[in-house]
């Protein structure tokens, strides 16, 4: 089957993803603790923890760990400035360690995923799904590997920059999609 | 830009700039009156404009409190987000897509076409087709609307392309880019599109219509408009003989201000025009201002909404170009053999990735949602609208403890879905899904309404005052120098997005002030 070349350089975007991904995961002890250094209010722990609950989140395999600790960043953050959130979070990752009987962040991904439905209802599952709904998807970065191009006004729209370019269905008659004039 | 005193009362007051607040403007002043538009919202610009979905929505969105109630899952993914609608100069037209369709004949003949239907508080308007055919055309001209006035359609995007090839293979038969006011010519001093595909976090390119640089810089060249932004109507006072005599508001420093009045017009999106009159309750008027109908409030209507999101192995880039330019219309006929009343539109839809993550399946996590969004660029949608039921318990009140930043009570919306209204949407997801399976779609998604950028009916028309709250000109039955210029006076909702109308009743409320004003009956 011939592959067209946009296909191969898409196919091509998610090998490379992958390849930087598993490099990332060779010095990964080495960065987690540099990052928890950084957090403000959480404690490594807790960052280590929510880290997890993240990924079990919105897990995308072709995305490392940073863009996820870009969302604990976010809520540490907003923990330090307001202490009820820091509480939440506190109690939160207490009550998953508690039900995981040791370190949640150390229990296998189904496990965590099963925790975590159990709590899916609370303010805290809510809190951190909601922060992470925009800490990830609205991070440019993300958005180059899910191939959204986010602004266009920039480089004038997309008049002249792919608006129709689908190719692989016949375009409209021009009664139904005039041409651009 | 004009400046006219809080004691004057020879002005008319109107409260909302908007698609009707902003065209009933213009239109005023265009006839020699002087006009104090009341904004609660800033004034921006293309200029202040961005392409950014989270940073618009923060910029332009009514995020004021509300809270919900009813079956309608709106009240369980956003309790207190029942509305996607704008406070800011220009009021929704700045957010709104563009789609510009005239309702048909048996849509102002509701009651009589679809007869009784069970639990629905159906009405015919008091006004036909034939009445408003020639304010349409007034609409269309001033909105630029394509495929009308010689205006040519915009070019379809790649989501229109998968779209119509779905359509015409499943054997639909009008199937186009749609009537919309989006300039596919520079037009009326604006350019023409550039296919930014940020139609909803307002326009840089000015190709789509809004009141913020049509309507309303038009007035302001009269001389006779003097716009407040940053002024939230708080009540609407009357004298001893039951007219109204102006408008308390809140000034951008917080400060009350009372503006007088001759006329006063509410155009401030059918939540918050039904709140003011509630919160403008007095001795005189118990139940709320204008309501001896009891009907303020009620009937509110938000169409019945869905969209269908499908998954391809091929790239589609939906999110390129003019957001809602595609519409397949067959579904939108008179046709009782679908096993529910009323007609529904399919149009294109798009949303960037940040906003395809908090809608297409509201509080969804883990990995059958996250590997979903990893198919983002593989992705063509569609929205459906259709004709939805007047309820009256689907209605908005005041909530009975919690106050705004006023001091005035918030609104709660209680909306229950009827049951036309869920065999319609399941019927809209069926149909949506089969256009693009047609094409080959590995997988489709239904997906749940979105706040309502449609709110409806809330200070409807009727021909008998006992059956809504104003006439077929929008005027008041119980106060005659207080109009109705939004959607909140439509007596049931068509099956069509609604800006055209609100534009078209607001032209024709327009002629008929003046008309009133100079037979002295005003």
């Amino acid at each position: 089957m011939k592959i067209k070349r946009r296909e191969f350089l898409h196919k091509s975007a998610i090998v490379v993803a992958g390849v930087s991904a598993a490099a990332t995961g060779v010095t990964a002890a080495g960065l987690a603790a540099e990052w928890t250094a950084r957090l403000k209010t959480l404690t490594a722990h807790e960052g280590e923890t929510l880290l997890k609950m993240a990924r079990q989140i919105f897990p995308h395999d072709r995305l490392d760990d940073s863009y996820y600790m870009k969302v604990v960043e976010d809520l540490d953050i907003e923990a330090s400035r307001k202490p009820v959130t820091g509480k939440m979070l506190r109690a939160g990752v207490a009550n998953l360690d508690l039900s995981a009987k040791g370190k949640f962040a150390a229990r296998p991904a189904a496990e965590q995923v099963s925790a975590l439905e159990k709590i899916q209802r609370t303010p805290f599952f809510e809190k951190v799904r909601s922060a992470e709904m925009v800490a990830l998807y609205n991070n440019p970065d993300v958005w180059k590997v899910f191939g959204y191009q986010g602004a266009s006004y920039p480089f004038g729209g997309y008049l002249h920059h792919g608006f129709n370019d689908l190719n692989w269905l016949p375009d409209p008659p021009a009664a139904a999609s005039p041409k651009s004039g | 830009m004009a400046r006219f005193d809080s004691n004057d009362d020879s002005v008319v007051v109107v409260i909302g700039s908007g698609a009707g607040g902003g065209t009933l403007a213009n239109e005023l002043c265009r006839k020699g009156f002087k006009v104090v538009m009341l904004e609660a919202g800033q004034r921006q610009s293309s200029q202040t404009f961005r392409n950014d979905e989270w940073f618009a929505f923060k910029q332009l969105a009514w995020l004021d409190k509300r809270t919900t109630s009813g079956t309608w899952r709106v009240a369980k993914d956003f309790p207190n987000l029942p509305a996607w609608t704008c406070k800011t100069v220009g009021g929704t037209t700045v957010h709104w897509a563009g789609a510009s369709l005239r309702f048909q004949e048996h849509e102002f003949k509701a009651r009589t076409t679809y007869s009784n239907v069970s639990g629905a508080n159906l009405l015919d308007w008091p006004i036909s087709l034939r009445d408003l055919a020639p304010y349409y055309a007034r609409a269309e001209d001033k909105m630029g609307v394509t495929r009308t006035n010689d205006i040519p359609g915009l070019p379809g995007n790649n989501n229109f392309k998968v779209m119509y090839n779905g359509a015409t293979r499943v054997g639909y038969k009008t199937v186009h880019t749609g009537r919309m006011a989006i300039n596919s010519r520079p037009r009326d001093r604006r350019a023409s599109c550039w296919q930014l595909g940020f139609c909803f976090q307002g326009c840089k390119s000015g190709a789509k219509w809004s009141t913020l640089y049509t309507e309303i810089p038009k007035a302001e060249a009269t001389g006779k408009l003097d716009l407040r932004p940053e002024s939230h109507a708080l009540q609407i006072q009357h004298g001893a003989d039951g007219k109204a005599t102006g408008v308390l508001y809140a000034d951008r420093n917080g400060k009350h201000v009372v503006q007088k009045a001759r006329i006063v017009c509410i155009a401030c999106n059918a939540i918050e025009s039904a709140r003011l009159l509630l919160n403008s309750s007095s001795s005189t008027f118990p139940q709320g201002l204008a309501n001896s109908s009891g009907q303020v409030g009620r009937n509110y209507m938000r169409h019945t909404t869905g969209s269908v999101y499908a998954i391809f192995d091929k790239p589609v880039h939906m999110y390129r170009g003019t957001v809602m330019a595609g519409i397949i219309t067959d579904e939108a006929e008179l046709n009782t053999k679908r096993g529910f009343a009323g007609g529904f539109e399919m149009e294109t839809i798009s949303l960037g990735l940040p906003f395809a993550a908090a809608f297409l399946d509201p509080g969804a996590w883990g990995r059958d949602y996250s590997s979903v969004l990893e198919q983002y660029p593989n992705m063509a949608g569609m929205w459906i609208v259709g004709e939805d039921m007047p309820q009256a318990t689907n209605a908005v009140t005041l909530h009975p403890k919690e106050k705004d930043q006023w001091g005035l009570p918030i609104p709660n919306v209680h909306y229950d879905d009827h049951p036309n209204d869920i065999a319609m949407r399941n019927y809209g997801y069926k149909q949506g899904a089969a256009v693009y399976n047609a094409v080959g779609a590995i997988k489709t998604v239904a997906v749940p309404p979105y706040p309502s950028t449609h709110n409806l009916g809330t200070c409807r028309m009727s021909e008998r005052p006992g059956d809504g709250v104003c006439n077929q000109w929008g005027q008041t039955h119980d106060v005659k120098n207080l109009f109705i210029s939004d959607g909140s006076q439509f007596t049931t909702s068509g099956g069509e997005n609604p800006t055209l109308t609100i534009v078209t009743l607001a032209i024709r409320q327009a002629d008929r002030i003046a008309a009133e004003s100079t037979r002295r009956n005003l």
